[in-house]
């Protein structure tokens, strides 16, 4: 192992240590649907905005620790114990980043570049404290299994570009595109570190939410107003919100049937989003997505959001682009020099 | 005024007409003071206390088109005929001139007369500030106490107005930097560090990296906003000049802004060139 990588081993190992620490201390605190809150807890109240709205704004980053899916391994065990996290916490110390998936082992596995650099720099990442051994909740902990129909259209849709895979701008992934990125989609998963601040700002009857990655925005209405007609599809879909209690319920329908959505779902995608401010620094983000063209059964994913510094600079994907153009001239240069040999 | 010893009533009728003219005179003396100071429309107000400009707005003009007045002219694509010709306009600039230093002068020329090649509105490229404002798509102002957030139809454009203590751009951008203040019921905020490449509309006014706007949003009517931009930009323009316009409440029941993600309708003509040629 390199020196340089090595070093950038133990001081992620060290902010790890620190963030677990820092997650058992406060993990006593933080409220989750199967925790039982003892009688004489204070339940944690947001601050409201001028018009008597639960107050969520600010900036927000959903970088995580843990694993998207359940190790394999624990099955239906949603949470660690104090004792486990301290086991945990002690073994990364060690300089034992674990198996893949295993908490804080992630990171350690995609060490690719100079961490500071590219922003991968955890010493200045803040996380959100949370004890789950999987943001998807529930005794499964995984993503349910695709439905054959589901297999089959993205099969299909898969096929039709197979052997045109360079042809044409519009052969090519809506990544690369700028059209729509990965880390822009619907709903909003951690990225690996870095684009993945969230900014909210409630004006009357509205909630604006900016997310970093291609300045991607959405502007909920709050008042009760319907989706747009079923007519109109779009690639984010449509949003509306209403509040329950202390919580931002967002429903989103009107995805489009052009391109696969989340996890290969389609247009018939229905997600509900739930913002929930448990402390000064935390915001958890829950959502559901249903889909019966895709999977037999809902399922549940839940990501605490930490409070952040920001600025959230501007991301003008297309505008930079020169990914698409370089890939595409690559192509061309690769079929005429393969024309100039087959010619000889 | 003569008094006459012949009737009483008639002095009497003269001095209740002179009273009249007086108390007239008097009376337009006041009508005028007070249409002078006569109070500008009042805003309904947040909970906190400042005009409420939330809502979805969006230009009614030409402005686009051209900033200056301007006549009806052939469009560029002639197989579009009337469809995208170039629709006639009063101009939103006060004196109807834009005070060019001579050699950007001559750059405005340049691309005007080639603007469909080097307009970025045609590459879907982010506007930058005023143009975002006066595209022919509604925005929509969410205001809140330490940001308000505008949000552009326009290639989903955006960008955060800070309300609190100013702060310096970390960086260029292509939507600028924008520190945000009152004064009284006039939102006033001041845009920098803008990248260069944005124009000011499709007849190739253009800026570099010195621009310096700082726009003014003032309630004019409960569906109307008046929209003033100063635009300062001592490499190109020999004094800085100013542009107004009113804005217009997007008023339908369910109003939204939708996807406009132009980027897609801009790859012909960036990468079309590159498709693979038939028979390859």
């Amino acid at each position: 192992m390199s020196h340089r990588l090595f070093s950038s081993t133990h001081a992620l190992a060290a902010v790890v240590v620190a963030l677990l620490l820092g997650q058992a201390l406060v993990v006593g605190q933080a409220p989750s649907p199967t925790t039982k809150a003892p009688t004489a807890a204070k339940v944690w109240t947001p601050p409201r905005t001028p018009d008597g709205k639960p107050d969520l704004q600010g900036i927000w980053g959903n970088g995580t620790l843990t694993p998207f899916e359940r190790p394999k391994g624990l099955g239906t065990k949603e949470f660690y114990t104090d004792q486990e996290f301290a086991e945990l916490a002690s073994r990364v110390r060690q300089g034992d980043v674990g198996e893949e998936a295993d908490i804080g082992a992630a990171r350690g596995q995609t060490l690719r570049y100079d961490l500071s650099l590219y922003g991968f720099d955890l010493t200045k990442a803040r996380f959100a404290s949370n004890k789950r051994t999987s943001l998807i909740v529930g005794p499964d902990g995984v993503v349910p299994p695709m439905l054959p129909e589901a297999i089959k259209r993205n099969a299909d849709r898969a096929a039709k570009n197979k052997g045109h895979e360079f042809d044409g701008y519009e052969n090519r992934p809506l990544q690369e595109r700028c059209i729509l990125m990965g880390q822009e989609r619907l709903p909003m998963i951690p990225p690996v570190n870095d684009n993945n601040l969230l900014q909210i700002a409630q004006g009357s009857g509205w909630v604006a939410m900016l997310h970093e990655t291609n300045h991607h925005t959405r502007v909920i209405p709050t008042d009760g107003r319907p989706h747009i007609p079923q007519s109109i599809r779009q690639w984010q879909g449509d949003s509306v919100g209403r509040w329950e209690g202390n919580t931002l319920v967002v429903d989103t329908t009107n995805f489009t049937g052009l391109t696969a959505n989340f996890r290969g779902s389609g247009e018939k995608l229905h997600l509900v989003e739930r913002f929930r401010r448990v402390s000064d620094e935390t915001l958890i983000y829950e959502f559901t997505v249903e889909d019966p063209t895709t999977w037999a059964k809902p399922w549940t994913a839940e990501i605490p959001m930490a409070k952040t510094q920001g600025p959230i600079y501007e991301f003008a994907c297309h505008e930079g682009n020169t990914m698409i153009s370089t890939i595409l001239r690559g192509a061309r240069v690769a079929e005429e020099e393969a024309a100039q040999k087959s010619a000889k | 005024m003569t008094t006459r010893k012949s009737g009483e009533r008639k002095n009497w009728l003269s001095d209740s007409i002179v009273a009249r003219v007086t108390v007239v005179g008097l009376l337009s003396l006041a009508a005028s003071a007070a249409l002078a100071q006569a109070p500008a429309y009042r805003a309904p107000r947040t909970a906190d206390g400042k005009a409420d400009l939330n809502g979805i707005w969006q230009a009614l003009n030409s402005a686009n088109w051209d900033l200056q007045g301007h006549a009806a002219a052939t469009g560029p694509v002639p197989s579009l005929g009337a469809v995208f010709a170039k629709p006639p306009g009063l101009g939103v600039t006060e004196g109807d001139e834009i005070p060019y230093l001579p050699a950007a002068a001559a750059k405005k020329r340049e691309n005007q007369a080639n603007w469909v090649k080097l307009d970025p509105e045609v590459k879907c490229y982010l506007p930058g500030v005023p143009r975002a404002t006066y595209l022919p798509y509604p925005f929509q102002i969410v205001q809140s106490q330490n940001v308000i957030m505008i949000s552009y139809e326009y290639g989903g454009a955006v960008r955060v107005v800070n309300m609190g203590t100013p702060t310096k751009a970390p960086a260029e951008s292509w939507m600028g930097w924008s520190n945000g203040h009152w004064e009284g019921d006039t939102l006033v905020v001041d845009v920098t560090s803008q990248y260069e490449a944005t124009w000011l509309d499709r007849a190739g006014n253009f800026h570099s990296d010195a621009l310096h706007v700082v726009e003014r949003y003032t309630p004019l009517s409960a569906d109307t906003l008046n929209y003033e931009a100063l635009i300062e930009d001592p490499k190109v323009f020999s004094r800085p000049w100013k542009i107004s316009m009113p804005l217009y409440r997007r008023v339908e029941k369910n109003a939204r802004l939708l996807e406009f993600r132009c980027a897609e309708f801009a790859e012909e003509v960036l990468y079309g060139h590159l498709r693979k040629k038939p028979g390859n």
